[in-house]
């Protein structure tokens, strides 16, 4: 071969590659992308493969079962939500692709229940700069807190400062003069966590406290560290995946601290499941059996609970291939909370308009949480507290009442004293 | 085309036609990004520096016949240095991307003295250890490196003549075609010069080549060397393009599919790293739609896109084993012998 066509064989290389991404690089535009009078889409990155998949990648499809719940009535103020989900493996560099082809490919109106602290804090910066409204995040970083910097943020559950902190009460006030260990990820998920506890329990009273980086599957030397420490009470703040490692570990090492974990990483059915994959069977629930943990929502197996009574009925109607736990609530919670924004955001909803309402409205929002919500037009935390829960029999029994606290270092827990609604019978109820 | 080709008068010197070379493909790129709609120009953006780290890696092992599976490593050594440049230090976006390229420069040639002395399965495994190894640094050194959370940097501002409504996705398409440009330039100019004929001289006698006067250990260090030039700007403009460097984008996968994509789009050529570049941004997207229009449960259609990636690429070198590139100067070969016959 020439090299003189060999040379027009690169040209038309070239021309070949740009023209086939033009061809495909148009879209159409309306007023408000991901809008229309019948519709709305949201876009959504979650761990379906990957480290943090067990469990957490129920939670995107029970949202989608809620809203395919809401839409058979008709939908919210006419429209029937729908929710793209991709997959980002819980890897950083993925969200930053998948969560670019939603909102400038799929044009998607809005990123709802984008979940992950490593994963989500790398496209806060575009998605706000892009003004798009990235409602409810699904991790519970004190950094979604900032409307100010943030305006178009919201996170939804507690921000780990205040789940540490009612954690650290507790520990603080029934685990006196007990040595604590603390096994937290190595990002603001743990640092949060491990503020809100430091905040509460003495210093002289924490004898270690070790990271692990999401993706190793060894956590021996960090569990070991803490044991050599002598921690009589080990705190987890760790994805389930690194709960059941690290309990593992600790059968190994016949290490049997009292153990203390984060709501995000203590869902019995998902931890169980691990536990039992890991060991081949040998092993399950019983590991984490007495763990000490704090809940937001009525806990899956409470079957007096109205809305768990829904959510369980939406369950087997929508999304009956997953077993009814912790992150298939988690989804239809949080759907329901986008649902009442909607509702909230009016008829002519737009980008400004679904964040204005939450921003004014969402302090009063009520629904399946134990606990109200923080929002306002400089804080876009979540909700603002939990309940004290402990892993009896294989299931979360909470106790003790909700508590509410700020993430700020010293401002006192408090009770919470109103009470849950019950759930309407159709569509979603607002202030 | 043929006979258009043949009219225009080709430039003698290999310098001259780089140059013409690099012009048009700079003119199409242009006015592609122009065209483009955001996330298209991101995907060009995402392409072009695939195409700068491929078309050394395709220079190293289609023509000195060296294997690596390291090159996802040394883009992180490129990624990271512009990362701690840029993010810490606040340089300017050029000079970060030459110290990129300069510092993988300098570790290619320490893996590259390693590999010249070693052969076939034995420099894929050294290669392989080192794309295992190297992004563990970053969970070692958290406090330096960020862990498995990354370095983030600010995004790259457009230049204010450009316009306020100037997308930033353009900005970042043009930044990294201008750097998959000038590898491309560097890289022709190497495969015709005097040492890209002695890489291939490397690759096919060893003995030979020796007896030539070439010092075989030599020539084959200068090849690991350039290829991670350009692994190390490929790497330091995903930094810039994503805005990230993080453990998670350069995972042993991603050497993989560098070398899968320089052998499905034709080992050896330049234009097979363009298709082999188009090959990494576009296939996964496509998969993924593949796997969502059949309607099975999230755990099934969440996994089937790497399943149906294997399967294009068996397909894809069962039917051409030469690669994208070798079937596209099969079939132009086809055609000019049937117009030739028709004439």
């Amino acid at each position: 071969m020439s090299n003189r066509s060999h040379r027009g064989l690169a040209a038309v290389g070239v021309c070949a590659v740009a023209l086939a991404l033009a061809a495909c690089g148009s879209s159409s535009s309306s007023s408000v992308p991901g809008v229309s009078s019948t519709s709305v889409t949201f876009g959504t990155h979650q761990p379906l493969t990957g480290p943090a998949a067990p469990g957490y990648s129920e939670i995107a499809v029970a949202s989608q079962a809620f809203f395919n719940y809401l839409n058979a009535q008709g939908g919210i103020q006419g429209r029937k939500i729908t929710l793209v989900s991709k997959d980002d493996e819980y890897n950083p560099a993925k969200t930053v692709n998948v969560t670019h082809e939603l909102v400038l490919q799929d044009n998607v109106f809005g990123i709802f229940e984008g979940l992950g602290t490593p994963t989500h804090t790398k496209v806060v910066g575009f998605l706000n700069s892009s003004k798009i409204p990235d409602m409810f995040v699904a991790s519970g970083c004190p950094c979604w807190d900032n409307g100010t910097a943030q305006p178009y943020t919201f996170g939804w559950q507690p921000n780990y400062t205040i789940e540490g902190k009612i954690l650290g009460q507790y520990i603080k006030q029934h685990f006196a003069g007990k040595k604590v260990g603390v096994f937290y990820q190595d990002d603001d998920f743990g640092n949060g966590g491990l503020t809100g506890i430091r905040d509460e329990v003495p210093a002289g009273q924490i004898v270690s406290a070790q990271p692990y980086q999401p993706g190793g599957t060894n956590v021996a030397p960090q569990i070991s560290a803490i044991k050599a420490a002598g921690a009589e009470v080990l705190v987890d703040f760790t994805v389930p995946i690194y709960t059941a490692l690290g309990q593992l570990t600790s059968f190994t090492l016949g290490y049997k601290p009292q153990l203390v974990v984060s709501n995000v990483g203590i869902d019995p059915t998902t931890v169980g499941g691990l536990l039992k994959t890991f060991s081949k069977g040998k092993a399950g629930t019983e590991l984490i059996e007495g763990a000490i943990t704090d809940g937001y929502l009525p806990s899956p197996t409470d079957a007096s609970n109205p809305w768990i009574a829904l959510f369980r009925k939406v369950h087997s109607q929508y999304d009956p291939s997953v077993p009814f736990d912790g992150n298939v609530e988690y989804g239809m919670a949080n759907a329901y909370t986008l649902a009442q924004a909607l509702q909230l955001a009016g008829k002519s909803l737009t980008r400004e308009s679904i964040v204005k309402a939450v921003n004014e409205k969402g302090s009063q929002l009520s629904g399946p949480g134990l606990v109200p919500f923080r929002y306002s037009t400089t804080d876009h935390g979540g909700y603002s507290g939990a309940e004290m829960g402990q892993i009896r029999n294989g299931q979360i029994v909470l106790f003790g009442g909700p508590l509410v606290t700020e993430p700020t270092a010293g401002s006192a827990i408090t009770p919470y004293t109103g009470t849950q609604p019950t759930p309407p019978t159709s569509g979603v109820t607002v202030p | 085309m043929n006979s258009l080709a043949a009219r225009i008068p080709a430039p003698r010197s290999t310098l001259a036609r780089s140059l013409a070379l690099v012009g048009l493909a700079g003119l199409v790129l242009f006015l592609a990004s122009e065209a483009l709609s955001a996330y298209r120009d991101l995907q060009l953006a995402n392409g072009a520096y695939y195409f700068a780290v491929l078309a050394g890696l395709t220079v190293l092992t289609g023509l000195s016949g060296q294997i690596s599976l390291g090159h996802g490593a040394l883009m992180a050594v490129g990624a990271y240095t512009v990362a701690l440049l840029i993010g810490n230090e606040q340089w300017a976006l050029v000079p970060a991307l030459l110290a990129a390229t300069v510092v993988t420069t300098l570790v290619g040639a320490i893996l590259g003295a390693g590999a010249s002395r070693l052969r076939g399965p034995y420099l894929a495994g050294a290669t392989l250890a080192f794309a295992v190894g190297l992004p563990a640094l970053a969970d070692k050194y958290t406090s330096t490196l960020g862990g498995e959370n990354g370095l983030v940097i600010n995004p790259p501002t457009p230049p204010s003549g450009l316009g306020a409504s100037f997308p930033l996705e353009r900005w970042e398409a043009w930044i990294a075609c201008a750097g998959a440009l000038v590898v491309l330039f560097a890289m022709n100019n190497l495969v015709h010069s005097g040492l890209g004929r002695s890489f291939r001289a490397v690759r096919d006698d060893e003995i030979a080549a020796s007896l030539c006067g070439l010092r075989v250990g030599r020539v084959q260090t200068l090849a690991f060397v350039v290829s991670a030039a350009c692994a190390g700007l490929g790497g330091g403009l995903l930094t810039v393009v994503l805005q990230l460097a993080a453990p998670g984008a350069f995972q042993l996968a991603l050497s993989l599919s560098l070398l899968t994509a320089i052998v499905l789009g034709g080992l050896g050529s330049l234009v097979g790293a363009v298709w082999g570049a188009a090959v990494l941004v576009l296939l996964p997207g496509w998969t993924n739609e593949l796997a969502h229009s059949f309607s099975f449960s999230t755990r099934v259609s969440a996994n089937l896109p790497l399943a149906i990636y294997g399967l294009v690429l068996i397909l894809a070198m069962l039917a051409w084993p030469s690669g994208i590139q070798g079937a596209v100067r099969a079939i132009g070969a086809r055609l000019r012998v049937r117009a030739r016959a028709g004439s």
